[in-house]
Order: C-alpha cells, then sequence, then structure tokens
C-alpha cells in the first residue's frame, strides 16, 4: 500500500518544510532558531523511519530475537541530537548579543538599525572633514 | 497496532509544528516545542530506536525549551508579524516539497527488511559486534567502538559549542547589583521546593545507572551527561543559581567539559603509544574483547563528563544574562520556567 508505506517520509517532508518556512518567512530569530530545530527534527525522524525494519526488535541482542532494527542510524541520530542542542544554544547565545547590540531581535529592526548607525557615521565623517578644511 | 501508534504520533508531531508556526507568542512557542520534542521522543520509541528516544526526551522535551525560555526572557515574547515575505516563502516552500513528496516515490517502503540501508554494515554490526565486542547493546557498540572516532569528533563539536557560548556570554554581565541571576523561588512554594527535594537524587542516581549500564541496556555517555545536567539544573531553578554554584562552580563545570574530552582523548593515544592504531581498544588488555569493555567504559565516561559539563556551563550562561534584566516585564520567574 502505498500511502503507509510512504507516510512517514510525507510527514518528514511537511515537517521539513515547516522548518524551511519559518526559517525563510519569519522575520523573529528565536522563531527561525525553533524552525531550524523542527528542520533538524524532522531528519532525526527519516534516518529512524529508514532504520525501521518490519517486525524488528530495538537493537539490543537478547536470545531467541532474530530481527532487529538497524541500529546505525540510531547511532548518528542519538550524537546528532546532543550536538543539536549544543549549537541551538551557541545561536541563542548569538542572539542574546545581537539582542544587546541592537535592541530587537526582529530582522526588520535590526536592518533599520543598521541602516541608522551607517547615516550617522557618514554624518560624523563629513563634519570631521568639514572641520578638518576650516583648520 | 504500531502503525496506528505511528500514524496518531506523526499526525500529533505535524499538527503541533503547525502551531508552533502560527502563533505569534514565542512563550507558548516554546511551551509547545517542549511537547514537539516529548512527542517526536515517543515517535522514536515506536520505532524501536530506544536510545536515541531517551536523548530526545531529555534534550528536546528538557533542555531545548528551558534555554528558548531563558533567551525569551532577555529578547521579549511576541513576535512581530511579517506578511510581506509570507507568500514567496509559501511558494518556495510548496514547490520544494512537491519536488520532495515527488523523489520519495521511488524509496523502498517504510519497514523493507530488503532495502539498501538495511543490507550494508547492519548485518554485520548486528551478527558480529557480540562476538567481536562482547557487548549486547548494538548501539552501544557502534558508537563507542566501531565509530569511535566518529564520537570523538561529537564530542569536540559539542566542547566547541560550549566555548563559543562561554566566549559570547562570559563578560557580558551587566548591572551586576541588581539583583542575583536566578533566585531561589519563594519559601511559600513548599510542593515544589519539597517535589525537587524529592526528585533530584533519584535523577541522579538514575543518570549514573544510565552511564554505566549503557552496555547492557539503552543509555550511554551522551543520555547520561544530559540528565546528570538536568538534575542540577532543577536545583538551579528551585534554590536558585547561587546554590547550585555552591555545589559545582563555574571554574569546575569549564574544567570537567575539557576532562572529558581529554579522557576520551588519551584513550585513543594509549592505543598508539602500544604500537596500535588510534582508538584501538585492544591495547588496553591482555585479550581484544576485555579490552573493549575497558576502551567502551571509559570513553562513555568522558563524553558523559563533557555532555554533562557542557550543558551545565551554557545554563550557567544563560541564567547569568538574566540578572540585569530583573526590570523587564517579561521576565521568567524560575517557578514559571520550571
Amino acid at each position: 500500500m502505498l500511502i503507509t508505506s510512504l507516510y512517514n517520509y510525507w510527514i518528514v517532508i511537511a515537517l521539513m518544510m515547516i522548518g524551511l518556512y519559518m526559517v525563510v518567512a519569519q522575520g523573529n530569530l528565536i522563531k527561525k532558531i525553533i524552525g531550524l530545530n523542527i528542520f533538524q527534527t524532522s531528519v532525526f525522524i527519516f534516518y529512524i523511519s529508514v532504520g525501521k525494519v518490519d517486525g524488528g526488535a530495538a537493537p539490543i541482542l537478547i536470545e531467541g530475537e532474530n530481527v532487529y532494527s538497524n541500529p546505525l542510524p540510531h547511532v548518528l541520530i542519538l550524537t546528532a541530537i546532543v550536538v543539536g542542542i549544543a549549537t541551538t544554544s551557541l545561536a541563542l547565545a548569538l542572539v542574546i548579543r545581537i539582542m544587546r547590540a541592537y535592541g530587537s531581535v526582529e530582522e526588520r529592526e535590526i536592518q533599520a538599525e543598521e541602516e541608522k548607525r551607517e547615516i550617522q557615521a557618514e554624518q560624523e565623517k563629513r563634519e570631521m572633514q568639514a572641520e578638518e578644511v576650516q583648520c | 497496532m504500531d502503525l496506528v501508534l505511528d500514524i496518531v504520533l506523526l499526525s500529533l508531531l505535524l499538527t503541533t509544528a503547525v502551531a508552533i508556526a502560527w502563533t505569534r507568542d514565542l512563550f507558548s512557542a516554546a511551551m509547545l516545542a517542549g511537547i514537539y520534542g516529548l512527542l517526536s521522543a515517543s515517535f522514536f520509541m515506536t520505532m524501536g530506536a530506544v536510545d536515541v528516544a531517551f536523548t530526545e526526551a531529555a534534550v528536546g522535551a528538557g533542555i531545548s525549551p528551558l534555554l528558548i525560555l531563558a533567551t525569551l526572557a532577555l529578547c521579549g515574547r511576541k513576535q512581530r508579524s511579517d506578511r510581506k515575505r509570507a507568500l514567496l516563502a509559501l511558494g518556495l516552500v510548496a514547490t520544494v516539497g512537491a519536488l520532495l513528496v515527488a523523489a520519495t516515490l521511488d524509496m523502498p517502503a517504510f519497514g523493507d527488511p530488503t532495502a539498501p540501508a538495511q543490507t550494508h554494515v547492519a548485518p554485520r554490526y548486528i551478527q558480529d559486534s557480540m562476538a567481536e565486542i562482547g557487548i549486547p547493546n548494538i548501539v552501544t557498540s557502534v558508537l563507542a567502538s566501531y565509530r569511535a572516532y566518529d564520537t570523538l569528533g561529537e564530542v569536540v563539536v559539542i566542547f566547541t559549542a560550549g566555548l563559543g557560548v562561554l566566549s559570547l556570554l562570559l563578560g557580558m554581565r551587566g548591572a551586576r547589583e541588581t539583583g542575583t541571576a536566578l533566585q531561589a523561588i519563594p519559601r511559600q512554594h513548599l510542593v515544589l521546593r519539597m517535589a525537587a527535594k524529592v526528585l533530584i537524587p533519584p535523577i541522579l542516581v538514575y543518570a549514573l545507572y544510565v552511564q554505566f549500564h549503557g552496555e547492557y541496556g539503552p543509555g550511554g555517555g551522551f543520555q547520561a551527561g544530559v540528565i546528570f545536567a538536568v538534575g542540577f539544573i532543577l536545583y538551579a531553578l528551585v534554590f536558585g543559581l547561587d546554590a547550585v554554584r555552591r555545589v559545582a562552580g563555574n571554574g569546575l563545570v569549564q574544567f570537567l567539559a575539557a576532562l572529558g574530552v581529554l579522557i576520551y582523548g588519551s584513550v585513543g593515544l594509549l592505543g598508539m603509544a602500544t604500537g596500535k592504531n588510534f582508538l584501538d581498544y585492544s591495547a588496553l588488555a591482555g585479550d581484544p574483547v576485555s579490552g573493549q569493555h575497558i576502551g567502551i567504559i571509559v570513553i562513555e565516561l568522558g563524553v558523559g563528563i563533557t555532555v554533562a559539563a557542557v550543558m551545565m556551563l551554557v545554563f550557567y550562561l544563560f541564567s547569568e544574562q538574566l540578572q540585569d534584566r530583573n526590570d523587564a516585564p517579561e521576565q521568567l520567574s524560575p517557578g514559571r520556567a520550571g
């Protein structure tokens, strides 16, 4: 049956696209990071789904059990989850620094603030040059 | 039954993800992210990925929402709407999604035992790991022995991320005098205080069990490290940051984060010193299988120490940031964050 045999993959794609949408469309940096996390989890779900074998037990050897799920995706994803939280915390730390520097975590406001600062810097430069000419 | 569970859990995950994308209140987004983590842990459980479910439950439903909440306390919980870009992004997402769906039509069916993913190295791990490594948990065998070099890389990444957070947030503290970082919750919250006091010792003992039982059951250094850190974080949330730093100070966790990587790397170098390859555990004992045992226990300990220390370090740094924000309206009281 097509639907039950590919259902997992389609959900993975839907989750991945929701994550991608949040990263692209939403201007709030924290929301973007949550979106990246959803994207990341969708990849985890994909790997674990690929590793599933029908009727397979959890990959811990016991007597009388012959069919096990594939252990390799489990290893990759287990480490990826912990690495994921470490990198997420790094991203959140960057957001905190951006908040300190610009007073906002909205992309547009950060950009507006940056432009304002550029204009200010240019004005100051011109004033300096004007003073030099006067001297 | 398995199929029904699979479909229900994945549908719930999808609903939660849509709700997270929809809401403009970042506080509820963080809470929903916790639910999302717990749901995906349950899903991993139904897939037989017990070790992964373990990790995801501790990380996705525990530490991750907590760090997001700490960031929200500093950056505000309201998100401004950005309608202009929504349409363009929807177009992009729909196109990419449609292409990916078309690509899945060639995928081997879910659970197919003859799929390419199942027929390469996996049979070897399942059939030979008992004879070669001598421990029942295949995931631990692969993680700590067959792919030990890879795992060393992961541990170094975690350590480096911890260093990154440290260098970004250290010395960023503003008005120190306005209050302590994360204060203990008031004394009248007896239920919270008692519940925490009762819960913390079992959490720590359980973390040690997960650490040292990882060869025989689900568990290992990554899971144990996260669970151990959660015990300390719970203590900090209820009794304040200063209380937990009397037990494990900033200097100590920084030292431990490096120590774990050092232990791991030293095991590898020990192999080289006796003329074997890097991370070849057979150098550690007379016969190869008991060498594997010793090697796995030691490197898992290294992993556990680094993971626990980095998680605690990151949590300390984030909650130290909260102190000069005591006047902000969105400030989270520790009780609510827990």
